[in-house]
């Protein structure tokens, strides 16, 4: 073999194109393409997804995912707050709730705290927002907690020594100079999280929905019981793509920034 | 000048099994300047640290002004507003601009009004030669204007005692000079200043009193031109030798 190593990685490249291509010329032409559109996305029942799609499922999957975040946000900053504390009882607490809440499945903490609970204590949730959003938030909380704290950390130690210099109390400093720094470092990944939580809400409807009541999943998977055709859940995920895809790339827009702002 | 302002007892601070300060007594009179020099790992900053209660002392008693901060019972919110420290790398808050730095102490500790707190930093930023920079936010600012603000920052809660912690270490050394100015003007105002530097000539040139530190403890105290001019110490003189090779 007279080929350079150049030679020889250039030819097992142009190999690897070539074979690649080769694939997915021939995936494209074995599918039947008609078949595919008339069960993944048929027109008219696309048109038919509208405007409930919108005005109701996608309505309430924002609910569910908004009060999720606010509960999930208040309850994290405490927990991070507690995590980071001189007092132990506290250290723990917040320890062992976050490693519990994030090491059971989101699935199984909805159906422990939206039927056991009722089950157990005879107490009834007052409504399917609240019964959905609750687990929600405190299961999202655990994560936020953990982003929070990382954050909190992140601010440089001679911030809160300045801060007590000046005679602010510990709570006063972390209120107006440590926390108000620990948002700016962690909005690209809270971001992040606000996304998992849109898609999180689709395991809600476990609980059970009314038709006011369900989200852009369930609608999907209701279509698809109605119109014996995959499009309705095509639609639903594209609704979620809409949501997603702009909130993930300002994440990332925001995070080349502050990289750039940092010098 | 007997009016003892900072008196520090029989200090001892370790952290672990490491006993960074071994037994400090010190006195600071009212309106005087001590500089303390010494190597580094000899506890000075510790020691400056401990005058605020930014790290608590493992034994002995810090006094401000008559208060005891080392008292388990002390308001230390309260008390701490009567020292200002500066600190080596500035610590201004980032997402604030200058002139809230300045006021936020002033409304959030004193509670003085937004006008009030607004015209008290203005004045300071005058001082320090910085009016027009009360808008920008410190990452816009070279670091020894940054230090200038911090003094002010500092400055500004009308502190009895002012805690330099190398406050020009951190400077490229054309700034330097703007720095150790203010502090120069801020001692010949009468202000009771305790400064840990490297810098030789100011101790010489400003300090009423100079301490040499070494190992956790006072190795000697003095008139600057007897301490760094004529030390009576060995290890003061290594030390003294040491920094004037490097200059």
């Amino acid at each position: 073999m007279s080929l350079s190593r150049r030679q020889r990685l250039r030819l097992v490249r142009g190999g690897v194109y070539t074979a690649t291509v080769a694939a997915l010329v021939l995936i494209l032409l074995a599918v039947d393409w008609g078949a595919l559109g008339g069960a993944l996305f048929k027109w008219e029942i696309v048109k038919d997804q509208f405007p409930d799609i919108l005005t109701n499922a996608l309505r309430n999957t924002v609910i569910f995912t908004i009060f999720g975040f606010i509960g999930g946000l208040s309850l994290g900053l405490l927990l991070a707050i507690m995590r980071l504390s001189s007092v132990k009882p506290y250290r723990w607490f917040a320890a062992t709730y976050i490693e519990v809440l994030r090491g059971i499945p989101l699935l199984v903490t909805l159906l422990i705290l939206g039927f056991g609970i009722p089950i157990a204590t005879g107490w009834q949730w007052p409504n399917p927002y609240v019964q959905g959003s609750v687990p929600l938030a405190l299961v999202a909380s655990a994560y936020i907690a953990e982003t929070v704290r990382a954050g909190i950390e992140a601010v440089p130690r001679g911030q809160m020594e300045a801060a007590r210099s000046l005679g602010m109390s510990y709570t006063r400093a972390m209120a107006t100079i440590i926390i108000p720094q620990a948002f700016r470092i962690i909005v690209p990944p809270l971001t992040n999280e606000f996304v998992l939580l849109i898609k999180d809400t689709s395991l809600i409807s476990v609980l059970g929905v009314t038709a006011k009541t369900l989200d852009l999943a369930r609608f999907g998977r209701n279509g698809v019981n109605d119109t014996a055709n995959a499009t309705p859940l095509v639609v639903a995920g594209l609704v979620y793509l809409a949501l997603t895809v702009p909130l993930t790339q300002l994440a990332a827009w925001m995070e080349r920034r502050s990289k750039a702002g940092r010098r | 000048m007997s009016d003892v302002l900072v008196r520090i007892a029989a200090l001892h601070k370790r952290f672990g099994s490491n006993h960074v300060l071994r037994g400090i007594n010190l006195e600071v009179a009212r309106g005087e300047v001590v500089c303390i020099i010494g190597p580094s790992g000899s506890g000075k900053s510790t020691l400056l640290r401990c005058v605020n209660m930014l790290e608590t002392p493992t034994d002995g008693k810090v006094f401000v002004d008559g208060v005891e901060l080392t008292d388990p019972d002390c308001d230390l919110d309260r008390a701490r507003t009567s020292t200002g420290m500066v600190f080596q790398s500035f610590n201004l808050f980032a997402h604030m601009s200058v002139l809230d730095n300045i006021t936020i102490a002033l409304r959030k500790v004193l509670k003085q009004d937004r006008a009030t707190a607004a015209d008290n930093a203005m004045k300071l930023l005058t001082r320090v030669g910085l009016a027009e920079k009360a808008s920008s936010y410190p990452a816009q600012l070279s670091g020894g204007q940054q230090q200038r603000v911090a003094i002010a920052r500092a400055l500004a809660m009308e502190p009895k005692v002012m805690l330099f912690d190398e406050a020009t270490s951190a400077l490229d050394p054309e700034l330097v000079g703007d720095v150790l100015r203010v502090m120069r003007e801020l001692a010949e105002e009468g202000m009771t200043m305790l400064v840990v530097t490297h810098e030789m000539d100011f101790a010489r040139g400003v300090a009423d009193r100079v301490v040499f530190m070494d190992g956790g403890v006072v190795v000697e105290d003095g008139h600057p031109d007897q301490v760094i001019g004529s030390p009576r110490e060995g290890r003061t003189k290594q030390f003294l030798a040491n920094v004037r090779q490097r200059d």
